[in-house]
């Protein structure tokens, strides 16, 4: 039954610093969230909103492994990406109401964060359409001798569409420093993995390119961090592309719009029993590192700090329309 | 007769239709299951079972080059590609594979399929779920590109389009789907492609357009009305093959043109319009053919008032009219 959590147990050991770091990470992500759900339901932010909750154990554990010189390139469920990867969540707040300020200007929204500062090359709304944009990524910085890797962030959907085999095959022919980072949360949108794949196991597709593959309990984010060491580790030594699937779950609806007939009640139940944020807290209390204390802590720093984005989004501002028609083509003349 | 709104529809159309006709078959994404994202295909996988509506992998191509397939060796496929948006995959498959199929097998294949698709913007779905893509294909000779604006259209058109001999690419505009009601016939019965619909005489000019903007026309035309202007406002209906007749005799009549789409201007099929009615009509115009379209800017940025300004409004419409009208 493919729906079933895994259930391997949560890592040890952990360093307190380190630990409560990741928690940090995981909390901002899932009150980032659920303020944004809210603010959904308020009509303050408008469109198409995808949320993370239940996943955030793979962007934040993965994050870990990954230098600030390396690329990003994420979905359209990418609000946990952004904030792992030090895209300020007032940028990304703004951005979702569509203010200048936001981290794409507002013409955006939550699907299409872009941030050159931290690399981090969307939010793509398309499924599949960024995974050759990776592989040019890694062409031309193998080619120009840089160090950095690039990260593609992708679900289990995407492995359907011509353009990941297209980019895996390139990849592992050219050896480029590609991590291909698949987030299995079992469901393309209301389709079942086992309804839209012959083969189930994706690492299994990693094998037909001979690119090296592993899969990892996406709930347990010391694991998530582990395994994204190794395969980053794998990269940056040259060998060539990786594929790391993380096994995790999306605990809300595909969208905002989803009457989720496509799962049982209990299955998500199930699910929720391996909530990223719990079992961690569960296991760092138990380990001693974490204290009542330190928790209502770390949930007030993070409560301030989407507090301070909330608003920092209500006051921002509309780009003038006359700006309109900037940027779709360069400001600079042709020669 | 019942009153329905677009949505209601199509999924009417659909349900009829396959109900009538064995070959019929409906695949895409989250089609079965889900009963797709709009809801347009809910109640038909209960209805006719897995084998008829087909729940597809994300593979926009192999959506529409399987249908293609199953077309010539005998099927009635409906092919469904979520939004607008993700159709550039597929647009080899339809272009280059169904397009083409008829002529270069002089005539002993054909590819009757349809391939259903949301677009247009006005829904804050910012740049990748806001396109009108048909000008895309308007521009292919062997493909159908049909846009209702009507529930009683959208029924009628689509069930012609399941049995049309030759692939139908057909545009359903996200907005009108659950705010337009209107009476639909039970049962089946076929509106004609190829062919508008005068959806307002009028004397004083002419208006074409087609999808939400037809309603925005409208809205404009009475505006006019007011201030005794006489609008005519046509209903293209088919963008390909264009209904000529209906064009040029409209502009024959009222001596001014105005052509209304939601799509850039650029490229867009105004401007087809346009150079048809300056070959065959040029004698009767008393002033330029007039175009409004977007800004030439993807469809649609995010920020409200940049996607409002992108927007083409009945406002926008009744003072282009009046210019025209003014001329
Ligand atoms: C080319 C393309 N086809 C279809 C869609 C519509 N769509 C958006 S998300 C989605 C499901 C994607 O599932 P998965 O890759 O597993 O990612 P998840 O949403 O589960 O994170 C679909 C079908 C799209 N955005 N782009
Ligand atoms: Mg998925």
């Amino acid at each position: 039954m493919n729906a079933a959590p895994m259930n391997t147990t949560v890592t040890t050991p952990v360093e307190r610093e380190h630990a409560l770091h990741l928690l940090h990470q995981m909390l901002r992500i899932r009150r980032f969230e659920a303020r944004a759900a809210e603010l959904y339901g308020a009509m303050k932010i408008r469109g198409f909103l995808h949320l993370y909750d239940g996943e955030e154990a793979v962007a934040v554990g993965v994050m870990e492994a990954l230098t600030p010189d390396d690329n990003i390139v994420a979905t359209y469920r990418e609000h946990g990406h952004a904030l792992a990867r030090g895209i300020s969540a007032g940028a990304i707040m703004a951005e979702m109401y569509g203010k200048q300020e936001g981290c794409a200007r507002g013409r955006g929204g939550s699907m299409h964060l872009f941030d050159a500062a931290t690399r981090f090359y969307g939010g793509n709304a398309i499924v599949g359409g960024c995974l050759p944009l990776a592989i040019g990524f890694a062409l031309a910085d193998k080619m120009r001798g840089q160090e950095r890797i690039t990260c593609c962030f992708f679900g289990d959907g995407a492995v359907a569409e011509g353009e990941f085999h297209e980019s895996m095959n390139l990849a592992a022919l050219w050896r480029l420093p590609v991590l291909f980072l698949c987030e299995n949360n079992l469901y393309a949108m209301g389709t079942a993995l086992e309804r839209h794949q012959s083969v189930t196991d994706l690492t299994r597709k990693a094998a037909s390119y001979d690119v090296p593959a592993a899969a990892v309990d996406g709930q347990d984010v010391l694991a998530v961090e582990a395994a994204a060491r190794t395969a980053v580790a794998a990269v940056r030594s040259g060998a060539g592309p990786y594929f790391l699937e993380c096994r995790t779950y999306r605990f809300r609806g595909h969208s905002a719009f989803d009457t989720e007939l496509y799962r049982t009640k209990d299955e998500v139940e199930q699910w929720k029993q391996r909530d990223p944020i719990r079992l961690f807290i569960h296991l760092l209390m138990d380990e001693g590192l974490l204290s009542e204390t330190d928790l209502a802590e770390l949930e007030r720093k993070v409560a301030d700090e989407i507090e301070a984005a909330v608003a920092f989004a209500e006051a921002g501002t509309w780009e003038p329309v006359e700006d309109l028609e900037r940027f779709v083509y360069s400001e600079r003349r042709s020669p | 007769m019942p009153v329905l709104t677009f949505l209601e529809a199509i999924r009417s159309a659909l349900h009829d239709a396959m109900a009538a006709d064995q070959r019929i078959i409906v695949l895409g994404e989250d089609v079965a299951v889900k009963g797709g994202v709009f809801l347009a295909t809910d109640g038909l996988l209960a209805r006719f079972g897995e084998h008829r509506v087909i729940d597809m992998p994300i593979a926009e191509a192999a959506i529409v080059g399987v249908a293609i397939g199953a077309a010539i060796h005998g099927l009635l496929p409906v092919a469904e590609i979520q939004f607008a948006d993700y159709i550039y995959p597929a647009i080899d498959q339809i272009l280059n594979e169904a397009a083409r199929l008829r002529y270069r097998s002089n005539g002993d294949w054909s590819c009757p399929i349809v391939v259903r698709a949301p677009f247009g913007a006005g829904i804050h779905g910012a740049l990748y779920h806001s396109q009108s893509v048909e000008a895309l294909f308007t521009s292919t000779p062997g493909i159908k590109v049909v846009v209702p604006s009507t529930p009683a259209d959208a029924k009628g058109l689509l069930i012609t389009a399941i049995h049309d001999p030759d692939p139908v690419v057909f545009f359903e505009h996200k907005q009108l789907y659950r705010s337009v009601r209107g009476d639909v016939p039970d049962g089946m019965y076929r509106e004609p492609i190829g062919k508008a619909a005068v959806r307002r005489s009028g004397d004083d000019l002419s208006v074409f357009s087609y999808g939400l903007m037809v309603h925005y026309a409208l809205t404009a035309a009475e505006q006019l009305a007011a201030d005794g202007i006489d609008a005519e406002v046509i209903d293209l209906r088919t963008l390909a093959p264009l209904d000529r007749h209906t064009i040029l005799a409209s502009v024959a009549k009222t001596g001014r043109a105005l052509i209304v789409h939601e799509d850039t201007l650029t490229g867009g099929v105004g401007g087809e319009i346009a150079a048809l009615i300056a070959e065959h009509a040029f004698e009767y115009l008393d002033a330029p053919v007039r175009r409004l379209g977007a800004p030439d800017v993807f469809a649609a940025p995010f920020a409200d008032p940049l996607e409002a300004h992108f927007m083409l409004n009945p406002q926008k419409i009744a003072a282009a009219m009046r210019d025209l009208a003014a001329y």
